[in-house]
């Protein structure tokens, strides 16, 4: 059976309709009217100039995230490790801002250098999950969590440790940098900094003509489709997965960045905000796709921004916008599922990871060959 | 020639007092009043929030025309991407006039939003940003700081739990270790000594107080220490009474779970009223804020068009410590013994009557001076209580 447009369609939108109506029904079963919940949504994320502006400042990270992110689903790899990835990011963005602020170096370089900092130190911590999947083995899931929870302890223990405010450890954070380096914001009231959105823009650009219009990009693909295959025709697969990682980690390093220099201006204990998570969903719900991500980061950024409404007006939780974004993924993967049953798979949609189809790492395969 | 003199002059009064102005205090709110309400943990955490919480449902009763609206859990755990400003930001956007920040970990956040909305009423609580000869000041028209003097509840506390110890050992679980975490747990301490020297008549050296901090005003998994195991801790190396310092009330659940095993433990909670109902039997009493006053008289300066920036740090009304309306800290008793009760009313008495435990000779941990011989500590010495005091064991500073 063929699968046409307007079938895709209708399981897409179907999808969305299921994750509404399940979330409704939680609603109800609170007590609360769902409408109500709803439009609080909508007034919280675009009721006014502000908060819409808060709405961007929370897509440019997830934004960041989600572009490195599609760069390693191409290649087959669930980089679960991000998390850790934005927290680096953001670490050596704040070292950098602490040895560089007193250099005598203009504000803007400054803030420069720490961005780049920021990417590598995200680009370096990827890297070392790469070096655990090709060189030791270790999928790159369990390698990337247990980064994720070292680098949330090297965060903590810079906070009340190295970088403690004087004479106080707090979870507030590390003491805020000096007002100048701040990334400018639009007017001196907004939250709102345009650099990190060009920076962002930039980057799912970068990344769209990486995976649809480069050499590389389809040497990633070939990788993320078969690494055997793609090891037998030429293609260095370690190698290219190590590239995968270190771009998805510097895009993940410089989330971490935009959140030190634009959003929170020091260290805090939770500064990665769950961005990472938040970008698997968004890849996912995008299904893998450059263009599509741009809106659903959107759509998350807006829920997350939006739901802040629920406990000040109707007394509800805010975490509803995670029972919906969760939801929404679901119902979406679902519908793959069954479309997939109906009318076989059909590979239209560009990359995405297919681990079903191999067990083993471009570096296992190498050693297999060589076996 | 007179008549442009006049006009002259009147020009000049007229620039002359839009500049104050645009640096003056927000004008006046009027006859309704909507208040923004953020609060670094659950509104009913039977602590520190839930104390703010009904600091300002105190405020709505007793002020016609106002309301709130409010915003619980702002803190970085709970509400990742997300800040402070951002979120009082939110409740500007319902209305708020007049936005309370009720947490220290809030300020950095706190002087942002006062900053960018200087027609906005704001309170930061606990803060020192207004105290003009504090360390932190920063002037800023549309800001108060609202403290309690907390000093006087945490001795009282350090009363009731040396009359009780039959071990002799009080364990003091801290919340993060700043100038206020400083100067509480030493408060505890004092009155701790007061008691056990004064009115047990014992060595000092006897008693043993040892302070241990979790990292946070409430338990964050996997970040802080956890306060149950801590606590735990105190109980299974000697100490039969734990005396808390953070918002939430582990010390009297797991002082409920040991005395249920038949052990005689008990527990001070802190911040709250009714916060030993979590545990009555093994209570022994709560030193609590009591907010509502102070907050009535901020929003009523908001809307009288009399706020001033300024600092307050407000006593107990020592004719009756637990008088809602007028007293800003307060003692409620537990399961003391008689003897136990009857002393606490007596040392309560001395400190109306004038007693000050903050006085030397005092030294601090590692030893060197705090306050010499007969000299009573400066506001500003207690506020800024730079390490510990000696005698007791834990950590000072942050390392």
């Amino acid at each position: 059976m063929h699968e046409s447009r307007p079938v895709r369609m209708l399981f897409g939108s179907g999808s969305i309709v299921f994750a509404l109506l399940l979330t409704s029904l939680v609603l109800l079963a609170t007590g609360t009217n769902p409408v109500a919940a709803y439009s609080n949504i909508l007034q919280g994320a675009f009721g006014s100039a502000d908060v819409a502006a808060n709405v961007i400042v929370s897509w440019v990270p997830l934004m960041l995230v989600t572009s490195g992110l599609l760069v390693t689903f191409t290649v087959g790899l669930w980089n679960i490790g991000i998390e850790g990835q934005i927290t680096l990011g953001a670490i050596f963005t704040v070292w950098a801002e602490r040895e560089l602020a007193n250099a005598g170096l203009p504000p803007g370089l400054v803030i420069a250098l720490a961005m780049l900092a920021g990417a590598a130190g995200g680009a370096l911590w990827a890297m070392l999950a790469g070096v655990l999947k090709a060189f030791g083995g270790v999928n790159e899931i369990f390698g990337g969590l247990g980064l994720n929870f070292v680098a949330t302890a090297l965060n903590l223990w810079l906070i009340f440790g190295p970088w403690k405010r004087p004479g106080i450890a707090s979870m507030s954070g590390t003491l805020p940098f000096d007002p100048s380096l701040w990334m400018p914001t639009i007017t001196p009231q907004s939250r709102l900094a345009i650099i990190p959105v060009i920076i962002a823009l930039v980057g799912i650009v970068f990344v769209f003509i990486l995976l649809k219009g480069s050499y590389f990009g389809l040497q990633l693909k070939a990788v993320g489709k078969n690494p055997r295959a793609a090891y037998i025709l030429g293609i260095p697969t370690w190698q290219r997965m190590m590239t995968a990682f270190a771009l998805c980690g510097a895009f993940a390093g410089l989330a971490g960045g935009v959140q030190v220099t634009a959003v929170y201006h020091r260290l805090i204990p939770s500064i990665s905000s769950g961005y990472g998570y938040s970008g698997l969903l968004v890849a996912m719900l995008a299904n893998y796709s450059a263009i599509a991500s741009v809106p659903v980061a959107l759509f998350f950024a807006a829920l997350n921004v939006g739901s802040i409404q629920l406990p000040i007006v109707l007394k509800l939780d805010s975490s509803l916008a995670g029972v919906i974004q969760g939801f929404l993924v679901l119902f979406v993967l679902l519908g793959n599922g069954i479309r997939t049953r109906i009318f076989g798979r059909q590979d239209s949609h560009g990359a995405r990871p297919a681990r079903s189809k191999r067990s083993k790492s471009g570096r296992q395969c190498e050693g297999d060959d060589h076996e | 020639m007179k008549s442009i003199r006049i006009f002259f002059l009147l020009t000049l009064i007229l620039v002359a007092s839009s500049g104050l102005f645009a640096q003056g205090a927000p004008k006046a709110a009027g006859s309704n009043l909507t208040i923004g309400l953020l609060m670094v943990g659950p509104y009913n955490d039977h602590g520190w929030s839930q104390a703010n919480y009904e600091g300002m449902q105190y405020v709505i009763a007793k002020v016609p025309g106002t309301k709130l609206v409010y915003i619980d859990k702002v803190n970085p755990a709970d509400r990742p991407g997300t800040t402070a400003s951002q979120l009082g930001e939110s409740l500007v956007a319902q209305g708020a006039r007049f936005v309370a920040f009720t947490s220290d970990d809030m300020t950095d956040e706190a002087i942002k939003f006062a900053q960018a909305h200087p027609e906005i009423f704001v309170i930061m609580t606990s803060g020192d940003q207004q105290w003009k000869e504090g360390k932190a000041y920063k002037p800023l028209a549309n800001m108060i700081n609202i403290m309690g003097r907390m000093e006087y509840g945490k001795m009282i506390a350090g009363v009731a739990a040396a009359m009780t110890t039959k071990t002799g050992q009080i364990g003091y679980l801290g919340p993060l270790i700043n100038d206020e975490t400083r100067r509480l747990a030493s408060s505890v301490y004092l009155g701790a000594r007061y008691a056990w020297v004064n009115y047990l008549k014992k060595d000092p050296a006897q008693l043993k107080f040892r302070v241990t901090w979790i990292g946070y005003w409430f338990n964050i998994p996997g970040v802080t220490s956890d306060p149950t195991q801590v606590v735990d801790e105190f109980f299974n190396s000697g100490c039969d009474v734990v005396i808390s310092g953070i918002d939430t009330t582990e010390a009297v659940t797991e002082a409920s779970k040991y005395h249920s095993q038949g052990k005689d433990v008990w527990a001070i909670p802190y911040d709250y009223t009714k916060a030993m109902d979590e545990g009555k039997s093994v209570s022994l009493g709560v030193p609590y804020f009591n907010w509502g006053p102070a907050y009535v008289k901020a929003a009523k300066d908001a809307m009288a068009g009399t706020w001033q920036s300024h600092f307050e740090w407000n006593d107990p009304d020592w004719k009756n410590i637990n008088n809602v309306d007028t007293s800003a800290v307060g003692f409620k008793k537990g399961v003391l013994t008689v003897n136990a009760s009857q002393t606490v009313d007596k040392f309560v008495k001395e400190l109306a009557g004038g007693l000050n435990l903050w006085k030397g000779p005092l030294n601090l941990q590692d030893g060197t001076q705090y306050l010499a011989a007969g000299k009573a500590a400066t506001d500003l010495q207690i506020w800024y209580l730079p390490q510990l005091l000696q005698g007791m064991t834990g950590q000072s500073v942050s390392k």
